[in-house]
């Protein structure tokens, strides 16, 4: 069992995302995250995915996307190298002149950014791979997490390589 | 400037569309009045799950994409059985469904349903057709997917306003491309080679025929390619009609209900060469056990279904037809396989799949029968439960397209409307329905469209009073307990009969023949009411779970 990242190129058509959702969810298979958004060609959107399964399964997941009619190309880009970030808001409660001095500092070792203080609480922006955002919402969890909101990992390839195939 | 009405039916017409299977209401009245005084013929079925599946016999029976059409909401919701039917046995189907006008979507507007949401997990695709302009382009492309690769319903939503609304005439008939759809036909050559050897190496191979070959026409192919390497075949439901009943090599049809010795080949072969199939559970069994000795040649278009169920050691993406062609142009010598051939023509001797003859009004002594009178010259629909696994069994198919019936899905109710499509499919060739006394009253209006359009289909009621298929489970592994599967006696001559049909009933053996000969001879439709054993079970049968050696049923008596 390994988590896979497919770099899939779709239409930019209404339905397209219930087209690849639906699959998934009918075929049992389970997505871990899914993030999507226009990309370097107008009618085109890029979705990232990561899914979890052995080979054969992930070899399935592979074919039954490529069988949609609005998915132009599936790029599994696990064993390439690339680049994979995500984006979280946390929202943690930091009183002044009790956590809020550590939260700070924690904030500052992740390199995230502070970009709301309430009166009881702060919002952490931070951005790395996904077990970065893990991190230090483990660490933040003691402190009492509010709201934490994730944007779902996307990829690239490293280099001049694209998904798009050129 | 045309209107989308207008725009629809002639890209019909231009698809090659003679006939299309359909039931009016508020939304598509801008179409009817377009089909009014046009040339594509129009059948008026009593329930839109009729036209589906009557779009679907047609195609079965012709190989080209059949059409049906229905109002929004209840009328396209009614189509959603016979378009899984459908896109289980990979039919090519183009569904055309109303909607509410553009403006109103989403409003729950009157007679508003989400069609194209409700049968995206049941068509190959799907459109929601937002602009005039559109529909050509559209309908080019449904007409594109829903026939090549491998071939599926495609459903087409337009709503109300997109059919008034003028556009420009969108001239002559334009290439389909779409980049996100590009079917492999022809085989991979390194891989085809690599098939080669392994045939030469076998000593014990057995080919796995599914209903692609049906879909490719690659019946004679198959044929060809089993005489020249001397193989013997055993088909799937969807695969039987490939080759001749009463080849040499012909093996029957394989898994739960097949005959004995092609459960007995596949567990005992060498090397197994599936194609068009696709392993489904009624099929394989135990899938663990299934051609447990075998090396796996997997010959199929779709390549997802390729290690789908069971792990394969020789893929081959494309087109059964064009696959076999390329290999019967390298195909070398045959191999020595007396050995393999005697132990499969003992397995024959012993196993047979006979009928028995007893002077009992036995369900297979009226398929039997038929099959003697036909001799292969017909088309024989099925509804679904036993008498569809007895027909399977006991009729002896001799080419493609004769035999339609509802395997992915197993669709009750399939039956007398699929046999309307074959029909107009093929008019020259007698139509027979078998049917089991539940299945025919799921679509039994029917009779309603046979009478209308005066459509010469024989309806068999093989009538047991049960539920037969399920009674049989019930009898086998609930301890005979027949919660809800029996049904009272109806009697269908007289149902036919205030519909203006001509049929007959029949209590004994002695009259099966006269009486399917009476229906044969029949120039219209003819509805044969059989009281058969009601007991009678379909053996041989591999019980859930087993694997396929282990049948129950079917030894020589
Ligand atoms: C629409 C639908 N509902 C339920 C079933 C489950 N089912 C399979 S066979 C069968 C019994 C069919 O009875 P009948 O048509 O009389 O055929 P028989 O088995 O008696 O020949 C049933 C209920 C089904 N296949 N399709
Ligand atoms: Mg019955």
């Amino acid at each position: 069992m390994k988590v896979h990242t497919l770099s899939v190129l779709v239409e930019n058509k209404s339905g397209v995302l219930s087209r690849v959702a639906g699959m998934f969810s009918r075929r049992g298979f389970n997505i871990e995250s899914l993030a999507v958004g226009t990309c370097e060609v107008p009618e085109m959107s890029r979705i990232t995915i990561t899914v979890h399964g052995d080979d054969t399964r992930i070899e399935q997941v592979k074919k039954q996307l490529n069988k949609l009619i609005d998915v132009i190309k599936v790029s599994d880009i696990t064993y390439h190298e690339h680049v994979r970030r995500e984006l979280a808001l946390i929202k943690v409660v930091a009183n002044p002149g009790s956590s809020r001095a550590e939260v700070m500092q924690i904030a500052d070792t992740f390199r995230a950014q502070i970009i709301d203080v309430g009166a009881k609480t702060l919002i952490l922006q931070v951005v790395g791979p996904p077990e970065k955002i893990d991190a230090l919402e483990k660490l933040l969890r003691q402190y009492g997490v509010k709201e934490l909101v994730r944007t779902g990992m996307i990829a690239a390839l490293r280099g001049s390589k694209t998904t798009a195939g050129d | 400037m045309k209107t989308g009405a207008k725009i629809l039916i002639e890209g019909l017409l231009r698809q090659g569309v003679t006939t299309i299977f359909g039931y009016p209401g508020g939304v598509v009245l801008p179409i009817y009045d377009e089909l009014y005084d046009s040339p594509l013929r129009h059948i008026l079925v009593r329930h839109e799950q009729a036209a589906a599946h009557a779009a679907d016999g047609y195609a079965r029976a012709s190989g080209r994409t059949g059409v049906c059409l229905a109002t929004s909401g209840p009328g396209a919701c009614n189509l959603v059985t016979g378009i899984a039917t459908a896109y289980m046995d990979s039919i090519p189907m183009v569904a055309l469904t109303g909607q509410v006008p553009t403006a109103l979507l989403g409003n729950d507007a009157f007679q508003e349903s989400d069609i194209t949401g409700i049968t995206m997990p049941v068509t190959k695709h799907n459109y929601l057709v937002k602009r005039a302009e559109d529909i050509d382009t559209v309908l080019a492309e449904a007409f594109h997917i829903a026939g090549t690769g491998r071939q599926g319903p495609v459903l087409v939503d337009l709503p109300k306003d997109v059919v008034t609304n003028e556009a420009p005439d969108p001239g002559p008939l334009k290439e389909v491309s779409l980049r996100g759809y590009n079917p492999t036909f022809k085989g991979h050559l390194r891989q085809i080679e690599k098939a080669i050897s392994m045939i030469a190496e076998a000593e014990r191979p057995v080919i796995y025929a599914g209903g692609g070959v049906i879909a490719s026409d690659a019946s004679p192919e198959l044929i060809r390619f089993a005489e020249m390497t001397g193989i013997p075949v055993t088909t799937t439901l969807m695969g039987i009609g490939a080759i001749p009943c009463d080849h040499p090599l012909n093996l029957g049809m394989l898994g739960m209900h097949g005959t004995r010795y092609a459960n007995y080949a596949i567990t005992e072969c060498d090397l197994l060469i599936a194609i068009g199939a696709r392993f489904d559970d009624r099929v394989t069994g135990r899938i663990q056990s299934f051609a447990p000795n075998a090396r796996i040649i997997h010959i199929d278009i779709d390549p997802a279904e390729i290690g789908k169920n069971k792990v394969v050691d020789l893929p081959i993406v494309g087109d059964s037809r064009q696959v076999m062609i390329c290999m019967l142009d390298r195909l070398t010598g045959t191999t020595d396989r007396s050995v393999w051939n005697e132990k499969i023509s003992h397995w024959k001797v012993q196993y047979p799949m006979a009928c028995p003859e007893d002077g009992v009004l036995r369900p297979q002594l009226v398929i039997k029968t038929l099959s003697d009178l036909l001799d292969g010259e017909g088309i024989i629909v099925s509804e679904v439960g036993q008498n569809q696994m007895w027909t399977a069994q006991q009729f002896c198919f001799k080419h493609p397209r004769t035999w339609i019936t509802s395997g992915g899905l197993g669709t009750m109710g399939y039956g007398l409307p699929a046999a309307m499509g074959a029909h107009f499919a093929r008019p020259d060739l007698p139509v027979f329905d078998i049917a089991g006394d539940g299945s025919i009253q799921m679509n039994i209006q029917e009779f309603g469209t046979i009478v209308q359009y005066d459509i010469p289909v024989k309806v068999v009621i093989l009538n047991n009073m049960y539920l037969g298929m399920v009674r049989q489970w019930q009898e086998l592994f609930y301890d005979r307990r027949y919660s809800y599967t029996e049904l009272p006696s109806v009697d269908f001559v007289g149902i036919a009969a205030a519909y203006g049909i001509d049929g007959m009933r029949v209590d004994s053996a002695d009259q099966v023949k006269e009486a399917l000969t009476a229906a044969i001879d029949t120039d219209g439709p003819f509805v044969l009411d059989f009281r058969v054993e009601r007991e009678e079970n379909v053996f041989p049968m591999v019980p859930a779970g087993a694997a396929i050696n282990e049948m129950i049923g079917g030894e020589k008596k």
